[in-house]
């Protein structure tokens, strides 16, 4: 059997399961559709939670972006688990209390303005739908690779397949799909990593791998892997290259980005109890780890591989030959990559083989020029592709394969589904429904939900055509937009008995225009390409990145909401009751529907 | 603890006490999960880089794998207390 069928196999299989979970738990009523009945254990919940949250980026994309800069992309794995404690200590229990079923009716209540729920309707989908662009650039890497066909059919067949189940199955569906969708995606990402951690240090356990002995050549793993790629210029993988300022504000822009994004917090929602909600973030987090602690050691142990494949003779030696490439299987993958147009090397000097080096380095121009060489050969290595190809890259299995194929496209339907979700009830329950027309039908309501969903997905595909970076750098951005606007706002609403209406109103405008302007100034208007002003390679201000914006962002929300708080009128006494209400668990009871 | 069901003064009492607990826990907490992520992963990792772990140092391994294991157990240790501190108050559901 080839591999395209082994991989066809993989990826049919596990979509059957979730389309037929999907139509066997048919959402029924509305609350069915968005909050599963509330029926649901911390430990489902949060399995569920983890693969709603673990989405392209934390799948196909991050391990990629870790892989070839090293430390200073530690961000990803701080800032994207970081942010479970504080959606744990900070809302998850007091939301759950509030006992409502979507973010902005918790901020319409709070800050008692029909408008501030609006303003807070629109930053969730803006924050959505940029995070669904990045969902929708991994699932057209991994449909392009495993149906052989290009990126852009790639990304077409699964917009389909994304829209056919979330618009049939609702919350409930989601739920248990996404159970499923995790038990897949976690094998599908250890067990390549497990057989690579055991090639190279003989340890079984990834995680202790990477600092581990390198067996080849008895030296620690990270030792080794810092000294080949300093010998071909590159930067030092453990070393710390990036500007700190940034670094920092990076990893906590995605932090409190995680307690902002509405798909991920609408999951608290739907524990029995105020206590449950704590427990269920834990759980969340201890699925989220599973695949966090394992990814570092998937992107440094890929990049030793990749380098020594490059250099099979050592770096001193000879390059890799073209009729190596061409003729040796444990060269395949490179052929198979360059049919999405993802992976590319070119013969520059016409030797006949493929000097792999960082051309930009001083060092390695003049030995480069001693050598006769004119410039990297691997002229394209896309980041998202790593994950993918990491099991071809070192040769295991054709099963390993199939399963990450499965894998990948399980994290990047999973959270697009979600998102979907949370986009389409935030039309249609708290726009349509809680906005414009409050008499709307239950049929109507849900009717309208879907339309939502299929609107949101043709915006996402059109856009995902050309997305503004690799997919987890999207996601950051979007993690950005929720970190300024949604955030602060909800942890004043149950931290604070002063931040009145307009205060939150005029914060949450403050932080997500600024932080939209400060993307699209550097990503290019409503991240159509060539329309930005300024790159992230020489950003507006100082060093500060507009993907690490977002921290800044919510700074501006929290000042804004103080200042014009102050200068407006104090908040109505039941309102001060319903926080201090928020605040203790006593008598949660059920959610009601806010109308 | 206070009487619950018949003096709504001492209640609204008790519950600001209980909000004063959690908020002490929510601060011990919070400067954890800055310490083992800005500050050893990030900020202090040059005063760390004494300390060999497995070919690197302790500051690559806090930022890479030690901050992550820290957050997990500060979820965890916070849902214990709280639900302990909420027997204590009479507020669990």
């Amino acid at each position: 059997m080839d591999q395209f069928t082994i991989n066809l196999l993989f990826v049919g299989a596990s979509f059957a399961l979730y389309i037929g979970i999907a139509i066997w738990a048919r959402a029924g009523s509305t609350s069915e559709f968005y909050a599963a009945g509330r029926g649901v254990h911390p430990v489902t919940n949060g399995m569920a939670t983890a693969a709603d949250w673990m989405s392209a980026a934390s799948f196909i994309s991050m391990a990629g972006l870790i892989a070839f800069t090293g430390y200073d992309n530690s961000s990803f794995l701080m800032g994207w688990t970081g942010g479970y404690v504080l959606l744990a200590l900070l809302l998850a229990p007091y939301l759950r209390k509030f006992g409502k079923f979507t973010v902005s009716e918790f901020i319409g209540d709070r800050f008692y303005s029909p408008t501030a729920r609006l303003v807070a309707v629109i930053c969730l989908i803006v924050a959505s739908v940029t995070y669904v662009i990045g969902q929708m650039t991994g699932v057209g890497v991994a449909f392009g690779r495993f149906l052989e066909v290009s990126n852009t059919t790639g990304l077409l067949i699964g917009a389909c397949v994304v829209f056919a189940y979330a618009v049939f199955g609702g919350m409930k569906g989601v739920t248990y799909t996404q159970v499923a969708q995790y038990c897949v995606l976690i094998t599908a990402y250890t067990i390549p990593a497990i057989f690579i951690s055991l090639q190279l240090t003989g340890n079984p356990i990834p995680a202790l791998g990477l600092f581990g002995e390198h067996q080849a050549s008895g030296e620690p793993l990270l030792v080794k892997l810092d000294q080949i790629v300093r010998e071909l210029g590159f930067n030092e993988y453990t070393a710390h290259h990036a500007d700190t300022l940034n670094m920092t504000l990076f990893t906590l822009s995605l932090m409190i980005g995680t307690a902002g994004l509405p798909h991920v917090i609408m999951r608290f929602f739907t524990v029995p109890k105020v206590s449950d909600a704590r427990w269920s973030a834990g759980w969340t987090l201890v699925f989220i780890a599973l695949l966090y602690l394992t990814a570092p050691a998937v992107g440094a142990m890929a990049r030793l591989n990749i380098t020594e494949l490059m250099w099979p003779n050592g770096t001193d030696g000879e390059a890799v030959s073209i009729q190596q490439i061409d003729e040796d299987p444990a060269y395949d993958w490179m052929a198979t990559w360059q049919k999405t147009g993802l992976l590319g090397w070119e013969d520059k000097n016409g030797d006949g083989m493929i000097q792999y080096y960082n051309d930009g380095n001083a060092e390695m121009q003049a030995k480069a020029e001693a050598n006769g060489w004119q410039g990297n050969e691997l002229t394209n290595f896309n980041r998202d592709i790593l994950v993918l190809a990491n099991p071809e890259i070192a040769n295991l299995p054709g099963w390993v394969i199939g399963l990450v194929a499965a894998g990948g496209l399980a994290a990047a339907l999973s959270t697009a589904a979600g998102l979907l979700l949370a986009i389409s009830s935030a039309v249609s329950h708290d726009l349509i429904k809680g906005q414009l027309r409050p008499d709307i039908s239950e049929k109507g309501e849900l009717m309208s939900a879907r339309v939502a969903m299929a609107g949101a997905i043709l915006v996402a595909t059109y856009l995902g055509l050309n997305p503004p970076g690799f997919a987890a750098q999207t996601v950051a951005l979007a993690f950005g937009l929720a970190a300024a606007s949604i955030f602060p706002a909800l942890m004043m609403g149950i931290f604070s008995k002063k931040v009145n209406n307009s205060g939150a109103v005029a914060g949450m405008l403050a932080g997500l225009i600024v932080t939209l302007l400060y993307i699209f100034l550097h990503k290019g208007w409503f991240f159509i390409p060539g329309t930005n002003t300024f790159t992230d390679a020489d950003p507006l201000l100082g060093t500060i990145k507009s993907t690490s914006f977002g921290a800044i962002g919510a700074a501006i929300n929290f000042t804004v909401a103080y200042i014009v708080t102050s200068m407006t009128k104090p908040i109505p006494n039941e309102i001060k009751e319903l926080v201090e209400s928020v605040r203790v668990p006593r008598g949660a009871g059920a959610a009601q529907d806010g109308h | 603890m206070t009487d619950q069901t018949s003096n709504t003064v001492s209640t609204a009492e008790s519950d600001r006490s209980y909000w004063k607990a959690n908020v002490r826990l929510i601060r011990i907490s919070l400067v954890i999960w800055a310490l083992v992520s800005f500050g050893f992963g990030i900020l202090l990792r040059p005063m760390l880089s004494g300390i060999p772990v497995g070919g690197t140092d302790l500051g690559f391994w806090f930022a890479q794998q030690g901050s992550i294991l820290v957050f997990l157990a500060l979820i965890f240790f916070y849902a214990w207390r709280m639900n302990k501190i909420d027997k204590d108050y009479g507020v669990e559901e």
